[in-house]
Formats: structure tokens, C-alpha cells, sequence
């Protein structure tokens, strides 16, 4: 069983009751390097709960969950973020009063600490990490604007933005194209094959279509445990999976 | 505790316990009407103490107009609780429709603007009635006491306070969890947009909970009559205990509304023996802050997955 | 350098605002009033410090405290316990059955000073402890309530609790505080009289100057990386949480800050009134500097210093004449503020200033940085 030092995430026994009811239950999830993973299910089935698990958001009954070796659980929110895990809501949530560039500063890691942000100095190097990230999800000629303006892609996409100027390894989208058309889909698609690379990613999706995009290995939960797991083709062939999720 | 025998301590807990039932009464009525408005709409009403006063305005004047007529004088608190409760009902029903219902979502707000409408209210009681404290005559059905044992002695006004609170908070209750509105403040209360879906008409159960809960308060109003004089600022003097009640309770829980007010008002009671009021009310206080800081979530948490 | 900087590009309080707060208050109003209203206005901006503190932690953290007369009282009972230890020397408390101490202690029949008076008997320490106290009482009740995620209506019910528990321990406890009429009587810093003219000139300058510098501190916080976490985190506090932040210890930090101006208001306030009472510690003060803040601005450094000199200066010109009428106007402005005005006179000021600016000839040319005055708003 705890072999898992291979891995870089290892879920083991996880377990989350909401008086008395699971959400969660007797979960296995081991993830790799650089993979990118895709979880679907049907409502209610546990998907937004197990990112909150890793993230910390929510605190486990039971089990374990291992990064890199070292267990969350009993971590605080903003140490999992320390280490290496970014977590992306459901509905953008970004600062609406801040700039776009203001947004992507506040979530630079850098002066994290109270005395730190104090003596926080926008120098050269931060100014250009921050336009390295807006020409990656494609705002930086919108720096300046207001980022309640955004529309509601670009907001989303200023989100993973958000994240991705930590460089976490692990970075969690619950949904990320929800509400998007079907060419910021594309798009969105796209940025997240190219920063798939070099990092993992887990993204929550109910859209068929763009979880066929997307690629990688798909999980299926089905009332907190795992109903299958495979790559897409083996996954839409499965009959439970058809049965309780994709329909006839 | 020495200095005192068993028997003694026993007779003393008893009679500071039975002193505390009156205060408890009050505490709860007044907790009732709070909790109810900040369950459903998230709103801090700190002219809550003054609806209070209103009520027990109400119930000062139901008392000198009956004490006009010659053997009437005995029953103005019949005619005294209806009238505080509309009074105070009436007055909540005017303020959610020009004050309360522009400032929902912003809770820190409301909390300013009522403050603001209890010393409007206070003032306004204290160019009617004056600065000075009034009080009642108690009728005398109300007036001695029962005697169970030598050195236990209960009051019989602080015994009818606490039916009357049996009462009210029976009629909440069945109000809130058995009735085809209640079903629809609780509707309202879980899902806002959901209930105006389905018809519920959501600001007309807003402003008549909202009523409601003012009205509760003038009930503990005429309540309050019988067990201390009323003056304009007498409300002021519960509001901090009142929340605290309510927030130690575990907002929106009716039973945990009940033993949060019954614990405080019983500490308050027996302390207040041993090392007098105003160190009684600091310790009750700061025990209450404690807990809560070890249990946000009040006494009874409302089950929900968040 | 980054310090200097801030100063100067902050937009939270534009400098030549501050300029304008500093021409007044240490130029204006000296030469325009006399010396009994010079006092008065004296003791308004003491009150100013805590609005600065709740510009900070409420306006821009969105923690209302509804307790700041706590950390007032304090730094002014601080400040009391050792002018009052100044005037309490054996040889003018001769006629006591114990000399030399606190003559509210003597007539509670109390012998000896009380081992938590013994050190205000040193000045250092005295101002050591109004500089730190408030802050270190803000501190174990900012972490005792943020680390358990305590916020919002909690937090502000809880805050007046404890003010009232304050309350109620000065009062209660005479023999040690000086109960319900407080710290009285007090006439002499290390000799020199702080009520004949010269001296309460003196006050008033230090008390305009240390407020300046903390309306300057505030600036300097709000315009670094810290401001715009603490903004952030008013309005997303999750996103900030899962940014890497330990937002407990951001809202700790600037519910400390905002104690510690409040702390020096307080001093100051005994300095120039000469007592300090329980009447400044209590519910009633401290919801009065909630609204002092509120008619301001509750996003506006200066709005809060112009606030409290209003707010005060109407409530001596009423309160004196009209002692009904003011209780309900004060309570309408309440209202008013929240419902038409949130962000109160700066908001007003904001958005009729560039118009003003615009239509003088002079200012025209330089009307490219009036953009500088706007607050950034949710």
C-alpha cells in the first residue's frame, strides 16, 4: 500500500461524511508526473468534494492524501498551496475591483506573509512574469482594465492565470468551461494541453465533447468511489458507466 | 463554599435558579424574535431592545387606561399582550418597508442603520413618556408567592412569565415548522431564488417575518413589565445578551435558542449570589465569548454541507 | 527607496490632500480659533485616530469592530494611571489615610498600589505601554477570534461584548480604576502643566502631527502589496486563502494597526482633556466611531479625519442646544449614510472634485493626475 512515493499525488482510503452521509468513500487516486487527468460524474457524485479534499477546503474523516510523499491532510489550506497544489473554483473568482494586472500580482508568490507583502517591491522581474502570464491566457492588452469588465471567459481564464503565475505542479480546474463558447472552449482546450506540459493537471468536466479534446486518462465517480478508469474510448464502453452517467 | 450547609446551597441554586426563570424569559423571548430575523434574512436588528420598550410602553398605557375603570384593573395584561404585540408588529412591519429590505446582502450595514433607528426610537420614547422610568401595578393574581419548602420562595409573576414564554415559543415553533407559511419562510430561507420560482412571494416573507420577530419582542415588552420598570434606554441594557444568545444558540436553531438563553440567564442567576451582578455579567459574558470561540458554530449547528 | 516611493504614487490618500489636512489642521486652525475651541478641536482629532483605524479595518479589511473604545481606553487609561500617579505624591495626598496613592484608592479603603499601577509610575514605560497594550490586547483577540475564522456580524457582536465586559470591570472595580468617573484631576507631565496655554498649544501641534504621520503610515499600508491582499480578501476571501495566504494573520495584522492608532488617540485625548473616563470605553463611544468613519469614508484615510472633526464638532453645537434633537439626528445620519451615501463625504468629494478641478483655469494644465484622488471601489 505505500508505495505510492512514485506518484505525485496518492489518495489512499479517502473518506468524507457529512453527518453520516459520504460523499466520499473508501477512495483510491494515484496520479503521475505531468498528467493530465479529466474526472467526471454525475451530480453528486463527489467531484467538487475531492478537490476540496486535496486542497484542504475540506477535512477528511479518513485516509490519507500524499504529495510528493508528504501528507495534506493535516496541512492548512495556504500550506498546500506551498506546496505545489492550485485550485481553480467553479465560478471565476477573481478580485472584480483589481486590475487584471493587480489580480495576477496578488497571486504572485512572492511576499506571502504579512511583513512580506509589506515590503513587497514590483521590480523588473515580477512586472515580467506577470506579461508572461497574460500573453499565456491571452490578456495582455488588458492589464490595466478592471478585471470585473472581463467577459466571463476571460475571467475564468484570468483564474488559471491566477494559478498558474505560482507554477504549482499540481494544478485542480472544477469545470473550467462552464459558460464558455464554443470557441473559447477551443482555446480553453488548447492553453490547457500547453500548460499540461511540465505540470499536472486534474479538471473537473461534464462536456463530452471537450473532455474528448482535452485527452488523458478519464476517472468516472459515481457516489463518492471510483466507477472507472481508463482512457476515453475504454471509459464510454464501460456499461456501468453508460448505465449511471452517459445514458443509452 | 463554605459558610453555607448543603441544604442551604440546594435552597439558594433553587431560588437564584427560579430568579433566573423570569430573566430567562425575557432573554428567550427577546433572543426568539432576533433569531427568527437572523435566520431568515441575515439581518442584525439592533433596535431589537427597542421593540421590546415598545411593547412594554404598550403594556404602561393598557395599565393606567384600564386603571381607570374600577375592577378592571386586574386584567389590563390580557388586553396589554395583544395590543404589544400589534404595536410592535405594526412598527417592524414599517421599518422592513422603508429601511430593512434596501440593505439585505449587506449585513454590517443593516447592523449601522439599525443602531441608528434605536436612537431615533429612543428618543421618540423619551419625549412621549419622559426620561423617567414608569412601571405597572402588578395585578394582584400575580403578586405573592409559592412556597414549597421553608426557604424556597418563587414568585408568582416570574411562574406566569415563564408559561407565557411556554406559550409564545410553543406558537413559533408550530408557526415556523407546522404551518403552510412556515414552510415557506423556511423555503425562502434555503433557497431565495428557488421559493420566488416557485411563487412564493419572497419580500412579503421577509417583511412579515421580520414583523413577526419585532412582535415577539413586544411581547417580552409586556413581559418585562412585570419583573423591572421601563425607561427609554431599558432595551439597550439586553441587546448585547440578547445576540449572544442567539449566536451562542447556533443561529436559526429554536432549541439551541432556548438552552443557549437558559444556560446564560442561569449563570447570570447563581453567579450573581455569590459575587454580585456586575462581576456575574463579566464572567457570563466572557465564558459565552469563550465557547464560542471554541465552537463558532454555536450550540446546536445547522446540518448543513457547505 | 520603495518607502518614499509609496508615498508619493499611494492612491489611497492623495498627497497633496494630505497636504492640505496637515495647511489646516497645524496652520488653519490655530490662528482661527481660540484656545478653548483650539482644545476642543484638539480632542476631536483624537477620536480621528481611531476612524483612521477603522477606515483600515473595516473600510478596506471589512472586519467592523464595534468595540474600538476598547484599545481607546487604554492608551488613555494607560496615560491617565501615570499622570495620575504624578499627582497623587505623598506630600499633596498628605491629608489620606495612605499618601501617595491615587486618591480614588484611598477612599476605597485600599493601602497600597496595586502591583499593576507600580510601573506607570515610569514615563517610559507608560508610553511603551500605549504604544504596544492596545495593539497586544487587539492581538490576542484578533488571533483568538481570525484563527477560528470569527468574521462579519460575529466579530462585531463579539468586539462589543468585550467592550461592555471592559465597561463593566472599570466601573465595577472603582477601588483600582477610578470606577464610573474615571481618572480625574490630572495636572503635570514630569512637572511641566499641561493645562496652561502654552502647553495645550504644544498638545495640540504633537496630536496634529502624530495623526498626520498615521494617516501617512495608513497610506503607506494600503498602497503596498499588504493593501491590495487586504482588499482582496474583504471581497474573495476564499480565492486569497487558496493564493497561499494565511488570511488570519492579514486580518490580525491590520485589526492591530487600527488598535494602535486607536491607543494613541486615547493618550493623546487625556493629555489635552486632562481625565479619562469609562464613558470613552463603552458601547455608546464605540459605535460613534464607526459612524465618525462612516460619514467620512469608510474607504478614505482623510474622509475619516474630516469625519470625526464633523461628526464632533455638530454634536457639541447640537448636543448643547438641543440634546433630544441631536440623538435623533445623529441616528438619521446613520441611516442616511448607509442607505444614499456608503461611502460617505469622500465619495462626494470624488466624484464633484475633477468637475471643480476641470472648471478652474489654473488647474487645467495639471489635470492629468487629479486621477490620482479616486478611491478604488467593489
Amino acid at each position: 500500500m505505500s508505495s505510492n512515493t512514485d506518484f505525485l499525488l496518492a489518495i489512499e482510503g479517502l473518506t468524507v461524511s457529512f453527518d453520516g452521509f459520504k460523499a466520499i468513500e473508501g477512495l483510491n487516486f494515484y496520479m503521475d508526473e505531468s498528467e493530465l487527468r479529466v474526472v467526471i460524474g454525475p451530480n453528486g457524485a463527489g467531484k467538487t468534494t475531492l478537490l476540496d479534499l486535496i486542497c484542504g477546503k475540506t477535512k477528511a474523516t479518513e485516509g490519507s492524501i500524499k504529495f510528493r510523499g508528504k501528507e495534506l491532510t493535516q496541512l492548512r489550506e495556504h500550506r498546500i498551496v506551498w506546496e505545489g497544489v492550485g485550485r481553480k473554483f467553479q465560478n471565476p473568482s477573481i478580485y472584480e475591483g483589481l486590475s487584471v494586472f493587480d489580480n495576477l500580482e496578488a497571486s504572485y508568490p512572492e511576499g506571502r506573509s504579512v511583513f512580506g507583502a509589506l515590503a513587497f517591491k514590483r521590480d523588473e522581474q515580477v512586472v515580467q512574469r506577470i506579461h508572461n502570464v497574460a500573453r499565456e491566457i491571452q490578456l495582455e492588452d488588458r492589464l490595466d482594465m478592471e478585471a470585473g469588465l472581463l467577459s466571463h471567459g476571460q475571467k475564468q481564464w484570468l483564474e488559471i492565470g491566477m494559478l498558474l503565475i505560482q507554477e504549482p505542479e499540481l494544478l485542480m480546474l472544477d469545470e473550467p468551461v462552464a459558460g464558455m463558447s464554443a470557441s473559447e472552449r477551443q482555446e480553453t482546450a488548447t492553453l490547457l494541453k500547453r500548460i499540461s506540459q511540465g505540470r499536472s493537471v486534474i479538471v473537473i468536466e461534464h462536456d463530452m465533447e471537450f473532455v474528448a479534446a482535452l485527452g488523458g486518462k478519464v476517472t468516472v465517480l459515481h457516489q463518492g468511489k471510483i466507477l472507472a478508469e481508463g482512457d476515453i474510448e475504454t471509459v464510454k464502453q464501460n456499461k456501468h458507466v453508460i448505465d449511471v452517467y452517459l445514458g443509452h | 463554599m463554605d459558610g453555607f450547609t448543603t441544604q442551604e446551597l440546594m435552597a439558594i441554586l433553587a431560588m437564584q435558579g427560579f430568579a433566573g426563570v423570569s430573566f430567562f424569559s425575557v432573554l428567550l423571548l427577546m433572543a426568539l424574535g432576533l433569531a427568527i430575523i437572523y435566520g431568515q434574512m441575515r439581518v442584525i436588528n439592533m433596535a431589537h431592545g427597542e421593540f421590546m420598550v415598545m411593547g412594554a410602553y404598550a403594556t404602561y398605557l393598557c395599565s393606567i387606561t384600564l386603571g381607570q375603570f374600577p375592577g378592571m384593573t386586574d386584567y389590563y395584561l390580557f388586553l396589554a399582550l395583544p395590543i404589544a404585540f400589534a404595536s410592535a408588529f405594526a412598527m417592524g412591519y414599517l421599518v422592513e418597508w422603508v429601511l430593512i429590505r434596501h440593505l439585505y446582502h449587506r449585513p454590517l450595514d443593516t447592523l449601522l442603520a439599525t443602531w441608528g433607528l434605536a436612537l431615533i426610537m429612543q428618543q421618540g420614547f423619551r419625549s412621549i413618556f419622559g426620561a423617567r422610568e414608569v412601571s405597572v401595578t402588578v395585578p394582584g393574581w400575580l403578586r405573592g408567592s409559592y412556597q414549597p419548602t421553608m426557604m424556597i420562595d418563587i414568585p408568582l409573576n416570574g411562574i406566569a412569565i415563564l408559561v407565557l414564554t411556554l406559550f409564545v415559543t410553543l406558537g413559533v415553533w408550530w408557526l415556523l415548522f407546522r404551518s403552510r407559511w412556515g414552510l415557506r419562510v423556511r423555503c425562502t430561507t434555503a433557497n431565495r431564488e428557488m421559493s420566488g420560482a416557485i411563487g412564493i412571494n419572497t419580500k412579503r416573507v421577509d417583511r412579515m417575518t421580520f414583523a413577526l420577530g419585532c412582535g415577539i419582542a413586544g411581547i417580552a415588552g409586556a413581559a418585562f413589565t412585570t419583573i423591572s420598570s421601563t425607561g427609554p434606554t431599558s432595551g439597550s441594557l439586553y441587546i448585547v445578551d440578547t445576540f449572544l444568545v442567539v449566536v451562542f444558540g447556533g443561529a436559526g436553531s429554536l432549541l439551541g435558542t432556548i438552552a443557549s438563553a437558559f444556560s446564560i440567564a442561569q449563570a447570570q442567576s447563581v453567579m450573581e449570589f455569590f459575587m454580585g451582578g456586575s462581576m456575574a455579567k463579566v464572567l457570563t459574558l466572557l465564558t459565552v465569548i469563550a465557547i464560542l470561540l471554541m465552537r463558532p458554530e454555536g450550540l446546536v449547528a445547522s446540518k448543513v454541507r457547505r | 527607496m520603495t518607502l518614499i516611493n509609496r508615498l508619493f504614487t499611494g492612491r489611497h490618500a492623495s498627497l497633496g490632500g494630505i497636504a492640505l489636512l496637515a495647511l489646516i489642521l497645524i496652520v488653519v486652525m490655530p490662528m482661527a480659533l481660540d484656545l478653548y475651541r483650539l482644545n476642543l478641536a484638539g480632542r476631536y482629532l483624537t477620536y480621528a485616530f481611531v476612524a483612521l483605524g477603522l477606515v483600515l479595518c473595516w473600510g478596506y479589511g471589512g472586519i467592523l469592530s464595534l468595540g474600538q473604545g476598547i484599545f481607546f481606553g487604554v492608551g488613555g487609561y494607560a496615560m491617565a494611571m501615570f499622570l495620575k500617579l504624578e499627582a497623587s505624591d505623598p506630600e499633596s495626598t498628605s491629608i489620606q489615610t495612605t499618601p501617595g496613592i491615587p486618591d480614588f484608592m484611598d477612599w476605597n479603603r485600599i493601602t497600597e498600589l496595586p502591583w499593576f499601577w507600580v510601573p506607570f509610575e515610569s514615563l517610559t514605560f507608560t508610553i511603551l505601554a500605549v504604544l504596544t497594550l492596545p495593539a497586544a490586547f487587539a492581538f490576542v483577540i484578533g488571533y483568538a477570534m481570525f484563527k477560528r475564522r470569527v468574521s462579519g456580524v460575529y466579530f462585531a457582536i463579539i468586539t462589543q461584548a468585550l467592550a461592555v465586559v471592559l465597561t463593566i470591570l472599570i466601573v465595577g472595580q472603582q477601588g483600582y480604576t477610578g470606577g464610573i468617573n474615571g481618572i480625574t484631576d490630572l495636572r503635570t507631565l514630569k512637572g511641566w502643566d499641561i493645562r496652561d496655554d502654552s502647553s495645550q498649544y504644544l498638545l495640540y501641534y504633537l496630536n496634529a502631527v502624530l495623526l498626520i504621520g498615521c494617516v501617512l503610515i495608513g497610506r503607506w499600508v494600503l498602497s503596498s502589496k499588504y493593501g491590495r491582499i487586504l482588499t482582496a480578501l474583504r471581497d474573495r476571501e476564499d480565492r486569497v486563502r487558496f493564493s497561499g495566504y494565511d488570511v488570519a494573520n492579514f486580518k490580525i495584522f491590520i485589526f492591530c494597526l487600527a488598535a494602535f492608532m486607536s491607543g494613541i488617540g486615547g493618550a493623546m485625548f487625556t493629555l489635552q482633556v486632562g481625565f479619562m473616563s469609562p464613558s470613552f470605553v463603552g458601547i455608546v463611544p464605540s459605535i460613534e466611531f464607526v459612524i465618525f468613519a462612516a460619514v467620512g469614508g469608510r474607504l478614505s484615510l482623510l474622509g475619516g479625519v474630516y469625519g470625526a472633526l464633523l461628526v464632533s464638532y455638530a454634536k457639541t453645537l447640537f448636543a448643547e442646544a438641543y440634546p433630544q434633537l441631536w440623538q435623533v439626528m445623529i441616528g438619521t445620519v446613520f441611516i442616511l449614510v448607509v442607505l444614499i451615501l456608503p461611502y460617505g463625504l469622500a465619495s462626494v468629494v470624488d466624484r464633484y472634485w475633477p468637475l471643480l478641478r476641470s472648471r478652474l483655469p489654473l488647474a487645467r494644465r495639471s489635470s492629468a493626475s487629479s486621477s490620482s484622488t479616486t478611491e478604488s471601489r467593489p
